[in-house]
């Protein structure tokens, strides 16, 4: 280990240059590189081109997987999917009123945090969405032309909230009888489904027509740039996730950094990546937030190495520079 | 106002005038654009600095085009596909020859001789310009980007980014993604090639300071035993 005085005249060594000098062209060589790589990327892109598969649709989700969507719509208006319960930034766990103990509880741990400090929490619901309203409700009520579909949905908010969760209960139950009719349409067998079986089965025609993809975005004005409803929705469902393990991109198939096709995606996430595919990180309800926190500190890490003992000496123990500067040993011998 | 045959200057107390002085003593035009280059700057590793801004001059030139021409362009012309096509590679290359540049940073210990600032500017670039592809990937409007915002809101969620830096939001992950973004990688490569420059490329390890320290030797200390390397005479070529 060196000491203080031993780095501090190092440095002073290593601070300037007293050898000899080659020539040099600084612009010459960034006008090379520059055109060496230009046209690498122009060969790069005529013999690979990129992945750009068109977005999945509401639409198209309602039309391949009724059932799915049904039961995923089911879960919207009742308050189970994963968005309705998601906590932060979305909204509030309803039934959160139970102290952290520490220890997974189920009710206490629904946001991230990393001991005392719940970052997620803190930061408040900052992209409120209702699911029951968003999703299901409002965009019924788009369509006031159809009286038997409006008195469904007011029969179905005057109810109590025990009686609308066994209406919805019974249907989702019963959507794992459905039938597919040759026209596409989903038989459920007979029940005590409420007005719900009038609503769900409205909100499935009205997607499959293409409606539902513009009345859940998140604006009602005509120009949109904010996706966080609609793609919330899908996301509950099994569209995107059936469609990304096809394409190899679900969490455990290394998830995010890789894309559609054989392309490399973004490797540079590998090591993100990793902390996911093993203990306890792959199984942790809090496994964002932790490896969130290791990646923190191993970019502060890569950032201060210069500083870190131990670290910036193994250049000199491993001597790799060897071989980067052998001409200029060999020059020396 | 009388003509005289010199230039006029500025008082010489002036912020002004202090900024320029500082400026050419720090970086001399010699520096700046040198027309020689220390000698044992002759590897291959020396040239992944120069490919990997290259990338970048590629990745701004290709995404202003993208730019003017707007999200469909992309998405329905055969040219519009072929120019995110350039724009996708130019990132890969990117952060390819960065993240070998930065191997050979490490194993050359380039920190050394105050070279610090050097190290963890180039460290920052590649820090900042992961999200700053995630935000390209996330603007893409298909379905890589439909899953990776999906699937990347969690993380976000989690340390509570997620509550001001919406993945999911298009209109927002393009702000960050083609001027706030890019605004500071661009700024941070700036500061790092102008302290390249000032500092020059970091010399060898010298074996007689390798060998002091590791016989653990007070000659460490400076006075050890001329290297050639170091007292060779030696004129830039200027």
């Amino acid at each position: 280990m060196m000491t203080r005085a031993q780095r501090a005249a190092e440095d002073e060594r290593y601070r300037t240059w007293k050898g000899p000098y080659r020539p040099y062209d600084i612009i010459k060589e960034g006008t090379i590189a520059i055109t060496v790589i230009a046209i690498l990327v122009v060969v790069l892109a005529v013999f690979f081109s990129s992945p750009d598969e068109r977005a999945v649709t509401v639409k198209q989700w309602a039309r391949t997987m009724p059932v799915n969507f049904l039961q995923t719509a089911a879960g919207e208006l009742d308050g189970t999917t994963e968005t309705a319960i998601y906590g932060p930034p979305y909204n509030n766990y309803p039934n959160d009123v139970s102290k952290d103990s520490g220890a997974y509880d189920g009710l206490d741990d629904y946001t991230q945090h990393l001991w005392f400090i719940h970052l997620q929490a803190w930061l408040g619901v900052a992209h409120p969405i209702n699911t029951a309203q968003d999703f299901v409700i409002n965009p019924l009520r788009t369509m006031p032309q159809q009286p038997a579909l409006q008195a469904a949905i007011d029969r179905y908010q005057a109810a109590p909230a025990r009686q609308q969760q066994a209406w919805t209960v019974a249907y989702t139950s019963a959507l794992n009888k459905a039938q597919l009719t040759a026209s596409g349409a989903v038989s459920l067998p007979s029940g005590s489904y409420g007005p719900v079986s009038e609503m769900l089965g409205e909100l499935l025609t009205f997607a499959r027509a293409g409606g539902l993809d513009g009345a859940i975005l998140n604006s009602s004005q005509l120009y949109q740039t904010d996706y966080t409803k609609a793609l919330m929705f899908l996301a509950d469902g099994n569209a995107l996730a059936a469609r990304a393990q096809a394409e190899h991109l679900l969490g455990n198939q290394w998830g995010m950094m890789n894309e559609t096709g054989s392309y490399p995606g973004q490797v540079w996430l590998w090591l993100y990546t990793f902390w996911y595919q093993i203990r306890p990180f792959s199984t942790s309800t809090n496994a964002d937030i932790d490896v969130m926190a290791i990646m923190t500190v191993l970019s502060l890490g890569l950032v201060l190495i210069p500083f870190i003992p131990g670290i910036r000496d193994i250049p000199r123990r491993i001597p790799l520079y060897r071989v980067i500067w052998r001409n200029h040993y060999r020059s020396l011998s | 106002m009388s003509a005289t045959t010199e230039p006029p200057r500025p008082a010489p107390r002036a912020w002004t005038t202090r900024l320029r002085e500082r400026w050419l003593e720090e970086l001399p035009p010699e520096k700046l654009l040198p027309d020689g280059q220390p000698s044992y700057v002759s590897s291959w590793i020396y040239v992944l600095g120069v490919l990997s801004l290259s990338s970048l001059v590629v990745i701004i030139a290709t995404g202003t085009i993208l730019a003017l021409k707007g999200p469909n362009w992309w998405h329905d012309t055969g040219l519009g596909h072929f120019f995110n096509s350039m724009h996708l590679w130019a990132v890969e290359l990117f952060f390819f020859f960065m993240v070998v540049h930065l191997w050979g940073s490490f194993w050359t210990a380039a920190w050394r001789g105050g070279r610090r600032r050097v190290w963890m500017t180039g460290a920052v670039t590649f820090l900042i310009a992961i999200p700053c592809a995630l935000t390209g990937y996330v603007s893409q409007q298909n379905f890589d980007s439909q899953w990776i915002s999906t699937q990347a809101k969690d993380a976000m969620n989690s340390v509570g980014i997620g509550a001001f830096f919406n993945l999911m939001n298009f209109g927002q992950m393009y702000s960050y993604h083609v001027f706030l973004l890019p605004l500071a990688v661009v700024g941070i490569v700036g500061v790092h090639l102008l302290l390249v420059r000032k500092h020059g490329v970091v010399p060898p390890f010298e074996r007689d300071l390798l060998a002091a320290v590791a016989a653990g030797s007070a000659d460490a200390d400076g006075t050890a035993a001329a290297s050639p390397a170091v007292h060779t005479d030696g004129e830039q070529s200027a």
